[in-house]
């Protein structure tokens, strides 16, 4: 069976600038995939690519196991862009008929009515585009990619707009999407937001991936701190396994020991760690 | 087309229908016919007054009745156009790089209906609207002018349907700007573009009047390559093809249009003008970045 979404060796090149060379990934089974990095990264780039709304210069694309931008491909895609305007005049509820229609989805009111109650709005499905918040647009927006149950969702900065309880809100219901079996490519500035409900992570930086893994391992363990009664002792290369042994020579050595801490570097750490500082470009 | 595509067409035709609907453009736009409309019915009114009694003039030569009422019915044909003009490039000024720059597009394009088909949904929609427009606002005018005057044109419905033809053109310019240039620009082109029209109307005018070949060869070939002013002087003309003598002369000097006959093959040019827009319009929309 074809990957939800293959990459490989992508890259664009707007005139005289390079936004991605030679970006390799995939995305299969119900998982959360997170895309990492600066500003003018890339990240975009790459998303309009899989949605065949742009043109890549060289390199294939392929979304369940077709071209992007043809009909097989749009209709295996849910999008949230990152700057999306729907028509004012609309009401919330015709946005997602609207959607219903182009997507050729049978769900009807129902659908419509269920997704509104998934992102929080179902007592606006009247209330008109014009009239709502920032945040009641882009959980609009969240609710039209919904539409026809995609088994990928490709979401740029979906949470950009929303407080943090709405940003809660979005990370549960990207948790729920991949237990009914979706997956999520999700672009997102918001580290802590990646780093707390995707399987893995993606760092893309001048157009290149520099770093890739699960969150848990690209947070590598980072050494052993132990404060004793002489201040505190760091061990760079200790690992749990050697904690028993370092507690147990320092006490020997007459040090009184008051606490362990095993060090862990956060995907905050990797990230600033791997990503080229904008004045080094 | 695929059946989804054709589906999608439709979809995004009915979705500019809503979109005229629901903007105040709806409101503008019947409210600016109502006063030019009655305008209109004022000046037919005084115009026939003033014409009443002297049916012969010239010695007898000129039918002064046929002369008020084609010159008015041409006049009404001058503003309907203009208002159609400008309400189709509303329609369609923003339909490709306009919406693509708000956000609007990006949405409707990842849905699997195709380009070209959000394209032709676009254009269908916009000139379906225009179309009506005009041929209703044709059709009211030589109503009041053969209410209060009592002149028909003949034949009657071929002027309108010039109207109409030439409005869908400029619907088509305006989408295929559009896919080269941001809203305001857009719009601002295509107005000109209408304005070089109407230009080479006055210049083969000019030209037939002053028996100048050349003004009247570079009118003539200025009105296909904007083939909608070709369209309107088709229109003008049929409007006084069943006039004869001193009047049908005089209303062809008169001030709106050389009122040229391009022949019936006319109507087969546009339709290929037309085909060639949409092909440019969808390669070029094909091969854009959003």
């Amino acid at each position: 069976m074809a990957p939800l979404l293959e990459v490989r060796d992508l890259a664009k090149r707007y005139r005289a600038t390079d936004a991605l060379r030679g970006v390799s990934l995939r995305v299969e089974g119900a998982s959360l995939v997170g895309l990492l990095g600066p500003n003018g990264a890339g990240k975009s780039t790459l998303v309009k690519i899989c949605c065949g709304l742009v043109h890549p210069t060289s390199g294939e694309v392929r979304v369940a196991g077709h071209a992007p931008g043809t009909p097989e491909a749009c209709a295996a895609i849910g999008y949230l862009a990152e700057l999306f305007r729907f028509p004012p005049w609309l009401s919330a509820d015709e946005v997602l008929r609207l959607h219903q229609e182009l997507a050729g989805s049978r769900g009807g009111a129902e659908e419509r009515s269920a997704l509104l109650e998934l992102v929080g709005l179902g007592y606006a499905a009247g209330r008109r585009v014009g009239e709502m918040s920032k945040g009641m647009q882009q959980r609009l927006g969240i609710a039209q990619a919904l539409i026809g149950s995609p088994p990928l969702l490709l979401l740029d900065e979906p949470t950009s707009a929303l407080d943090p309880a709405g940003r809660r809100d979005v990370r549960d219901l990207l948790v729920e999407l991949r237990a009914r079996g979706t997956s999520v490519l999700l672009n997102s500035h918001l580290l802590s937001e990646v780093e707390l409900v995707c399987d893995r992570v993606v760092i893309i930086d001048a157009g290149r991936v520099v770093a890739e893994g699960d969150p848990g391992r690209l947070a590598r363990a980072g050494g052993v701190e132990i404060e004793t009664a002489s201040g505190i002792r760091h061990f760079p290369d200790a690992g749990r396994d050697d904690i028993p042994g370092l507690v147990a020579r320092l006490v020997a050595e007459g040090e009184r020991v008051y606490e362990v801490r095993q060090v862990r570097s956060t995907l905050e750490d990797v990230y600033l760690e791997v990503v080229t500082p904008q004045e080094g470009r | 087309m695929t059946a989804g595509a054709t589906r999608g067409m439709w979809v995004i035709a009915r979705y500019t229908f809503r979109e005229c609907a629901r903007r105040r453009v709806t409101v503008v736009v019947p409210v600016l016919s109502a006063i030019f409309l009655a305008l209109y019915g004022l000046g037919v009114h005084f115009a026939f007054e003033a014409a009443h009694g002297t049916t012969r003039a010239a010695g007898g030569l000129v039918d002064t009745h046929a002369l008020v009422g084609a010159t008015l019915v041409g006049l009404a044909m001058f503003a309907i156009l203009f208002l159609g003009a400008v309400f189709a490039v509303f329609l369609t000024f923003n339909t490709v790089r306009g919406d693509a720059e708000t956000g609007s597009l990006q949405t409707l394009v990842v849905r699997p209906l195709s380009r070209p088909a959000l394209l032709a949904g676009r254009f269908l929609g916009a000139g379906m609207l225009c179309g009506v427009y005009v041929f209703v606002m044709y059709l009211v005018a030589v109503a009041i002018t053969g209410r209060i005057g009592d002149w028909w044109p003949h034949p009657l419905l071929l002027p309108g349907a010039a109207l109409v033809g030439a409005v869908v053109i400029v619907a088509a310019l305006s989408v295929l700007v559009s896919v080269y240039l941001t809203a305001i620009p857009s719009g601002i082109v295509v107005l000109m573009l209408y304005l070089a029209g109407l230009l080479a109307g006055l210049l083969g005018q000019i030209g037939d009047a002053l028996s100048l070949s050349n003004l009247q060869t570079t009118g003539r070939y200025i009105a296909f390559v904007v083939p909608f002013e070709a369209l309107y002087q088709q229109g003008l003309n049929s409007l006084t093809s069943g006039m004869t003598g001193l009047a049908r002369v005089i209303v062809q000097l008169g001030p709106f249009g050389g009122a040229q006959d391009f022949g019936s093959w006319l109507w087969l040019y546009c339709l290929g003008y037309l085909l060639a827009v949409a092909a440019l319009a969808t390669w070029s929309f094909a091969r854009r970045d959003l």
